[in-house]
């Protein structure tokens, strides 16, 4: 039985990114509300916040930020899946002679390249808005690296919203949660200042390792244990989610 | 390079497809209870049955999406259940909604299933199909701007790509309107005039009458009856002569008031809008 899983998806990755490119606002307004809260953070709470540290706090924020315009971005993937699906076209792919998994596939690479844009256009505007980093050429490739495991990580749990939901709205509603997730935790704030149960969940969940790790490798400072935990979360998440979303693939059917 | 004798079935059978037994069951709704059908290669068979009688289950079993609780069923000689791969690569699908990208315009839809299917020449291919179906000038379109009897014709040119040997059609023609219609049905048959099998389900009555070779009944979960257009009337009393005055049908008179669908095209191309 001949294969064409890589033809084949980078096919169906065509196709969908076209979707991208004719409809570019999918991409502008996932990168809107993490600006708009990058703003506020910045020129309205920022000089009341107080991080402990030297470093200016658009640099602290930068890396909670970045993880926002990722958990917003994939909610279109679990759109375009869900649209997939309720079209038909899902139907003819999964009734034709190809890879099986190329379908997915493609709507995930599709998920990355759009959200790395998005997520170079958040950081295009904390430049202006004075983020400097001085990291090296290996800690932006290791920033790059994390926050394309983030992305795959949840387009993966996007994949499963998408296949599952049952409504358009439903699709996208799993990414609240995702959103949210890093106001608990040492994006924005210090976790120190939380009281006790509160500081405990922010320290354990898998955002907080995420940041102090990026906000390390900008900084120019070691990374220590975080980037350990960061990728042990990283990948945990994925292969969970990647194993779950193939269950439901295959089990669903017209 | 579209209609084409079967591409080297694993066993050169008479029938395309075998059905024996299927049963499925849908949580405690028993929508199959044992089917049995065949069909000949290079024939139309119609399968005829009331909504939700279970045609699509059995056309969705038929093209590997679902699987069968018991019984057997083979396309081309394969299996649907221990070889789905090679079952894809003898059919296609076309759903009872018009499976097209609409972002996506006619000629990129027919590009993409091309690519999918490996044939050598897309761009080809697409041009060739889009001719045969009277959709060059709409090709550059989007095809959320098609209308329905567009949209369903670039729905079933996307299924001949490949060359398939047998074809399902779901359902081809609910929610066209009458000259949509004819012109599917002038489609089907060419395709079966150059021995592709079409498994075609419908509830139109007339559809089976116009379309089909034989036409099967789906009735509670089974076929109860089988056969051509003249073996199921010669279940009825014979005929009986009488004298009735000979009214036009209403599709006649819709038919003769817009011009002959075979035409519907033409204003399409002179002006480069779709039909209507």
């Amino acid at each position: 039985m001949t294969t064409h899983l890589l033809s084949d998806t980078r096919v169906l990755t065509v196709r969908s990114l076209t979707h991208i490119v004719r409809s570019p606002d999918t991409i502008l307004t996932t990168a809107v509300t993490p600006i708009a809260l990058m703003l506020l953070f910045t020129y309205v709470f920022g000089g009341a916040i107080r991080t402990g540290s030297s470093e200016s706090y658009i640099d602290y924020l930068l890396p909670g930020t970045l993880l926002i315009t990722i958990a917003s971005g994939v909610a279109y993937t679990a759109y375009r899946l869900f649209l997939d699906l309720q079209g038909g076209i899902f139907q003819r792919f999964k009734s034709m002679p190809i890879a099986r998994s190329s379908v997915l596939w493609g709507h995930v690479l599709t998920s990355l390249v759009a959200n790395l844009v998005s997520v170079a256009i958040v950081v295009g505007v904390a430049l202006v808005m004075g983020f400097r980093t001085g990291a090296s050429v290996g800690a932006w490739l290791a920033v790059i690296g994390i926050l394309v495991l983030f992305t795959l990580a949840l387009t993966w749990i996007a994949v499963i919203a998408g296949l599952s939901a049952k409504t358009v709205d439903g699709a996208s509603a799993f990414s609240y949660p995702l959103i949210f997730l890093p106001f608990i935790s040492s994006a924005f704030v210090p976790t120190d200042s939380m009281p006790g149960p509160v500081a405990w969940f922010a320290e354990n969940q898998p955002v907080t390792s995420i940041v102090d790790t990026m906000r390390a490798l900008f900084a120019g400072r070691p990374v220590g244990t975080d980037i350990w935990v960061a990728l042990a979360w990283l990948l945990g998440i994925m292969a969970v989610a990647f194993v779950v979303a193939m269950r439901i693939y295959r089990r669903k059917a017209a | 390079m579209i209609a084409a004798a079967p591409a080297a079935p694993a066993a050169p059978a008479a029938q395309a497809i075998r059905i024996r037994g299927i049963e499925k069951s849908f949580a405690d709704l028993h929508v199959l209870r044992g089917v049995d059908l065949e069909v000949a290669t290079g024939s139309i068979v119609a399968l005829l049955g009331s909504n939700g009688a279970g045609k699509t289950t059995l056309v969705n079993i038929l093209s590997t999406l679902l699987k069968a609780d018991a019984g057997t069923a083979t396309v081309q000689g394969f299996d649907v259940g221990a070889a789905p791969a090679e079952v894809r690569r003898s059919i296609s699908l076309t759903g009872q909604f018009a499976a097209v990208d609409e972002v996506l315009t006619g000629r990129e839809n027919l590009v993409l299933v091309a690519r999918l299917r490996h044939v050598e020449d897309p761009g080809a291919t697409a041009d060739d199909l889009l001719d045969r179906f009277s959709l060059s000038e709409a090709g550059g379109r989007r095809a959320a701007t098609y209308s329905g009897g567009m949209r369903r014709r670039l729905d079933i040119a996307m299924s001949l790509i490949g060359d398939p040997p047998v074809i399902f059609l779901d359902e081809p023609t609910t929610g066209l309107d009458p000259q949509a219609r004819i012109e599917v049905w002038q489609t089907i048959r060419a395709l079966a005039d150059g021995g592709t099998t079409v498994l075609l389900t419908t509830q139109y009555l007339d559809e089976a009458e116009q379309l089909a070779d034989r036409i099967a009944i789906l009735h509670e979960g089974a076929i109860i009856r089988n056969g051509t257009l003249a073996e199921l009337k010669r279940l009825l009393p014979a005929a009986k002569v009488e004298y009735v005055e000979k009214q036009p049908s209403l599709e006649e008179v819709f038919l003769a008031l817009v011009g002959e669908p075979a035409r519907a095209d033409e204003p399409d191309r002179a002006t480069g809008k779709e039909p209507r």
